[in-house]
């Protein structure tokens, strides 16, 4: 077997060195009756090249050739191809968790690079080495708010990421925390009316998204303010994290939950991602996740370290802040490395692009008869549109032309259906809109 | 080394009876097993405490270990100079590194702890176990 | 420059460097950066231009962001290259973390996992145009329910600690359909910390239980323990101190009696796979770290996976959505599963990782049990050779890792921690530390399948120098590393005055 570095005779040397008769001999203290006799029944082995064909195939049976105007929480953004050549190399790919810091500055330095990135982006004042995705951020921020406030009723508004807000149940669920949803309003903004003043003064945090599901851009200020009034705070989730180009940051929130996977991570069906937790210095003893410090050594060079150590699992076992273990180190440094080459000005005519691609789409589509938008709160790169059929259809039609329709938001909001979830980025060629829109419209005339 | 006038426990907190007063502190043998401290986690001014009830933690760089209160009363003070100087428990610990100011509930209470000599005969048999 | 450095030659002979790396000086990429310089480009718009403030309006937008990095392509190609020097890798040799599993990272799964159709795929694309991941999930779960020998997957979990959290999830959810949730969950003294941080998140109370002096689980103890309110035990097993629980079957069967199920930590997998089955010896529920026993690379601290296996009683409970084969033969997702206990994270879970786990898989196929025996004969032959220098303070046969404590070198003042350092002047990676909690100055080392003999011997006789040195000079093993970029670094400065990110 090609992974394996040993001839037989070596293997017999070493047995003999050992003193064992047999390898089986090593496995003694299995009790007999537990060890298998027959070998497992499992495909295989295959050689690189069929392994390369196994996989080949598999891609063909997927979307390859059709064009997709999905977002929802994942977007299909430029990459370079830098990136991933730097991320490849072994001495990033295959090592461990840097908790050996002086044969690890490589990643513990690129680890600080990212904190820093992560702070500029989001205004806030820390951040940490990365979590495992922007729904498992958001419920860590919200358990870290409860710690923070000692209270344990959250405000979450309905315009969270749906999936997000599965993942804060789950978890919720046996901790003792109550969630309360708030709705939105005719502008797809959360609905201040409906936060009751009761509620509020129970609430260890009010949790938006920003942009939100819908891409409807959020009022932060605000909502400190209303929160901090009632001694909560506020957490923020953002999803599209591009939109940091040019979308003023959540300065105002105590704590950013962010999914960073639009910074030169590729969709890859669902993952792997990173998540992020951003907030203030004084909360950051309640914050969970590695964190990578500054020091020196002895004679003064500058060198980083994991820090913080004792709020994690490891050595506070059951009274850590949380139990993440690994986070997400090589799509961290994927993020740092992306975020390296598109620059300050990069990002922004990237957040730009987003823009007018997306108000372009919008004004195409909306010329649609039967077609209108929904929100009228600002939007980034997400707009929801309201079809007179239904989404399932109208994208049953557009898969036979291959392409992937926007989603459907019925799915999670009974109220919504009819209504869909168009996103475009600077990936989305002109025409391809115009092909979209051309596709919806024939579809739309033709008698259901 | 360990001041006549203070009144010890066995988790090697120190506590020096003021009137109705006490201060709280951890001894010498403590702060040298924790290492260098880096961080105190103090209990807020007004807590009401218990004997043997945690009031905060104090973190070295791989542990963090709970410090527990050697009398009733309440919390009037906090060490201020801890947050920024928490080395301070490691140079001084019987002194300036005191963590809290207690109005007692039961002067009298702190009379049953052991005293400096029945405590360094105390840590003297911790030490003779851990080198067994 | 380094009056540590002196003895270093005399002493190890082939050691010289001390601290000169040919890529010393790389600042922060923060430090290079200059207005106007940039590494990526993209192609024009071709659409209208559209005004920020005039489209959101200006509480919405911001300007340029402060202090963000502007460098050329060739600045961040050099950048990152010269911090990759200063990591060790299991490219570069043996990487021997007891309980980390750091095996070979085939390259080919870095492949396929990039293949234009895999990478490029939404989570939220319709299933007829998702067949070749979903296929990918099916035949993972068949694989790994095959090697396991349990009954029912989810993939979703994409952490060992998640996976541990998401199989608590639904020990509480099955008991409670059967009227009582229960209180506690017992955990030996020898477990991963993770396990009484993830009890703690499914609602339950921990319970420790002590090992016995062979650092096995004392049946009598854990009879004595597993009252009505004991929900479940996790075990690892092999232990962290590398040993088979030779009373597993009974270990089951106590908790069975009394309504309590066994969850097994599969962490150390990688000395049971091919070998046996957990399934077939008592287990309810485990997790797998597909970053261990199944080769996807840990990246510096992630990704990773942690799927959890269990027995059909635990399958109503698994979370949304479960990956099925239709009587079609196409694959779909089904989210129509009342008893589930939710989701414990978005999508389908890493399926990049899952992937490269298949490809691991398809390599072996039945033949994965030669990396099993592989991974156990080189941890007993590292044993027999250094087990007249370093103290074994557990003597039960070994399986994929062996644990040595440092007692012997301690009395020259040098502990498991200065050895692990001067291991690296020897162009090793350290071994694990300090872990397991029952064993006083612990030196875990765990080698896997992917070392030669001659991988061995050359740390094997690394191992033996450092114990001499620790007799005759142990300074210089209390002050390595010598050979690494910086010295040991002040942690407790890092501490102290936290320094989190860059400020200019």
């Amino acid at each position: 077997m090609r992974y394996l570095p040993k001839s037989p005779s070596e293997r017999q040397e070493m047995l003999e060195t050992i003193g064992a008769r047999s390898i089986e001999e090593l496995f003694q203290s299995i009790p007999e009756k537990f060890r298998l006799r027959a070998p497992l029944t499992l495909p295989g082995p295959l050689s690189e090249a069929e392994i390369i064909q196994y996989f080949q195939a598999r891609a063909a049976e997927n979307s390859r050739g059709y064009t997709s105007f999905l977002g929802a929480g994942v977007y299909s953004h430029l990459r370079s191809v830098v990136t991933d050549s730097l991320i490849q190399r072994g001495e990033f790919l295959t090592s461990y968790t840097p908790y050996q810091a002086e044969f690890a500055q490589g990643t513990l330095t690129a680890i600080f690079e990212f904190q820093t990135l992560m702070c500029q982006l989001t205004g806030q004042e820390v951040a940490n080495a990365s979590m495992y995705d922007g729904s498992t951020a958001l419920t860590e921020a919200v358990l870290m708010a409860e710690r923070l406030t000692g209270r344990h009723r959250v405000l979450v508004a309905r315009s969270v990421h749906p999936e997000y807000r599965h993942v804060l149940q789950t978890y919720a669920k046996n901790l003792g925390i109550e969630i309360e949803e708030v709705g939105y309003t005719e502008s797809g903004q959360l609905d201040r009316a409906a936060l009751k003043q009761e509620s509020l003064a129970q609430a260890a945090a009010i949790v938006v998204q920003s942009p939100n599901f819908f891409g409807v851009i959020e009022e932060l200020p605000a909502m400190a303010e209303i929160a901090h009034a009632a001694g909560s705070l506020l957490v923020t989730s953002i999803a599209e994290a591009v939109s940091l180009g040019i979308v003023r940051p959540p300065a105002e929130a105590d704590i950013v939950a962010m999914e960073g996977q639009s910074f030169g991570i590729p969709p890859s069906y669902g993952g792997p991602y990173v998540g992020v937790i951003a907030t203030r210095d004084k909360y950051v003893r309640q914050m969970p996740g590695r964190l990578a410090g500054q020091t020196t050594d002895a004679e003064g060079r500058r060198g980083f370290v994991l820090t913080l150590a004792t709020r994690e699992q490891h050595i506070r076992r059951e009274k850590a802040t949380s139990n993440i273990c690994t986070n997400e180190a090589l799509y961290a440094l994927a993020a740092t490395i992306h975020l390296c080459l598109l620059g300050k000005e990069g990002l922004r005519e990237q957040a730009l692009q987003n823009l007018a691609k997306a108000r372009f789409a919008q004004a195409e589509l909306e010329n649609i008869p039967g077609v209108r938008r929904v929100f009228s709160g600002p939007s980034f790169n997400e707009f929801v549109l309201e079809f007179p059929r239904s989404v399932k259809m109208v994208n049953a039609d557009l898969l036979r032309e291959k392409i992937i329709g926007p989603f459907a938001l019925g799915i999670h909001y009974p109220e919504l259906t009819k209504r869909a979830l168009v996103c475009v980025t600077e990936t989305t060629p002109r025409v391809e809109i115009e092909r979209l829109s051309a596709a919806i419209k024939r579809i739309l005339e033709r008698p259901v | 080394m360990y001041p006549k006038d203070y009144r010890y426990t066995k988790e090697h907190e120190w506590v020096k009876v003021d009137g109705s007063n006490g201060t709280v502190g951890i001894t010498d043998y403590a702060q040298h097993e924790l290492g260098d401290v880096v961080f105190v986690e103090m209990p807020k001014v007004g807590t009401q405490l218990k004997p043997r009830q945690s009031f905060g933690t104090i973190e070295s760089v791989k542990a963090v270990s709970e410090i527990f209160s050697p009398v009733s009363g309440e919390v009037t003070e906090t060490n201020p100079a801890l947050a920024d100087s928490p080395e301070m428990i490691n140079k001084d610990p019987h002194g300036a590194a005191w963590l809290i100011k207690v109005r007692l509930a039961d002067p009298k209470e702190a009379a049953g702890l052991m005293d400096a000599a029945a405590y360094e005969a105390y840590i003297a048999e911790k030490a003779k176990e851990h080198s067994a | 420059m380094n009056s540590k450095s002196i003895d270093i030659e005399a002493s190890a002979g082939k050691i010289l460097k001390v601290r000169e790396h040919p890529n010393q000086n790389e600042g922060l990429i923060f430090e290079k950066s200059a207005p106007g310089k940039r590494g990526m480009e993209l192609p024009p718009l071709d659409v209208p231009a559209v005004d920020p403030v005039k489209a959101l309006g200006s509480e919405f937008t911001r300007d340029a962001i402060e202090g963000f990095p502007e460098v050329s392509e060739i600045e961040v190609i050099r950048h990152f290259t010269r911090l990759s020097t200063w990591n060790y890798a299991i490219d570069l040799g043996m990487y021997p973390l007891g309980s980390c599993t750091m095996k070979y990272n085939p390259r080919v799964n870095e492949f396929v996992a990039r293949l234009d159709g895999l990478a490029t795929e939404h989570p939220e694309q319709p299933a007829e145009v998702s067949q070749g991941c979903l296929r990918i999930l099916y035949d993972l779960q068949k694989c790994l329910l095959s090697i396991t020998g349990m009954d029912a997957a989810t993939l979703q979990p994409v952490a060992g600690a998640q996976g541990e959290l998401t199989g608590l999830l639904m020990i509480r959810a099955y008991l409670q359909s059967q009227g009582n949730p229960r209180k506690t969950v017992l955990i030996p003294d020898s477990a991963h910390g993770t396990n009484p941080a993830s009890v703690v998140i499914a609602g339950y109370e921990v319970k420790n239980i002590k090992s016995n002096a062979r650092g096995q689980i004392d049946t009598d103890h854990l009879r004595e323990f597993c009252t009505e309110d004991v929900a479940a035990l996790m075990l690892t097993n092999p232990s962290t101190l590398g040993v088979f629980e030779e009373r597993i079957a009974e270990i089951a069967a106590i908790l069975h009696e009394r309504g309590a199920l066994l969850y097994m930590d599969g962490a150390n997998m990688n000395a049971l796979a091919g070998v046996t089955r957990p399934g077939d010896f008592g287990v309810d529920v485990m997790h797998l770290n597909l970053h261990k026993t199944f080769s996807t690379p840990h990246g510096g601290g992630g990704p990773g996976a942690g799927p959890v296996l269990v027995k059909r009683i635990l399958e109503p409970f698994l979370p949304v959505p479960v990956v099925l084969q239709k009587e079609d033969g196409k694959f779909a997702l089904d989210f129509n599963r009342p008893k589930s206990v939710g989701r414990v994270r978005a999508y389908c879970g890493n399926f990049g990782v899952l992937l490269r786990a298949l490809a691991y898989t398809l390599a072996y196929g039945p033949g994965m049990r030669q990396a099993t025996e592989d991974a156990v004969l080189n941890s007993n032959y590292i044993r027999k050779k250094l087990e007249d220098v370093f103290d074994l303070p557990y003597s039960l046969p070994s399986m994929h890792e062996v644990v040595f404590s440092d007692a012997r070198q301690k009395k020259h003042g040098v502990n498991t921690m200065d050895i692990a350092k001067r291991l690296i002047d020897y162009g090793f990676h350290p071994y694990t530390t300090a872990f397991p909690l029952i064993v006083p100055g612990a030196m875990m080392i765990e080698p896997t399948e992917s070392e030669s003999k001659e991988e061995c011997d050359f740390f094997i006789e690394a191992m033996r120098s450092i114990a001499a040195e620790a007799e005759t000079n142990p300074e210089l093993v209390k002050t390595a590393p010598h050979s690494t970029r910086v010295g040991r670094l002040d942690e407790v400065a890092a501490a102290r005055k936290p320094i989190l990110r860059w400020k200019p």
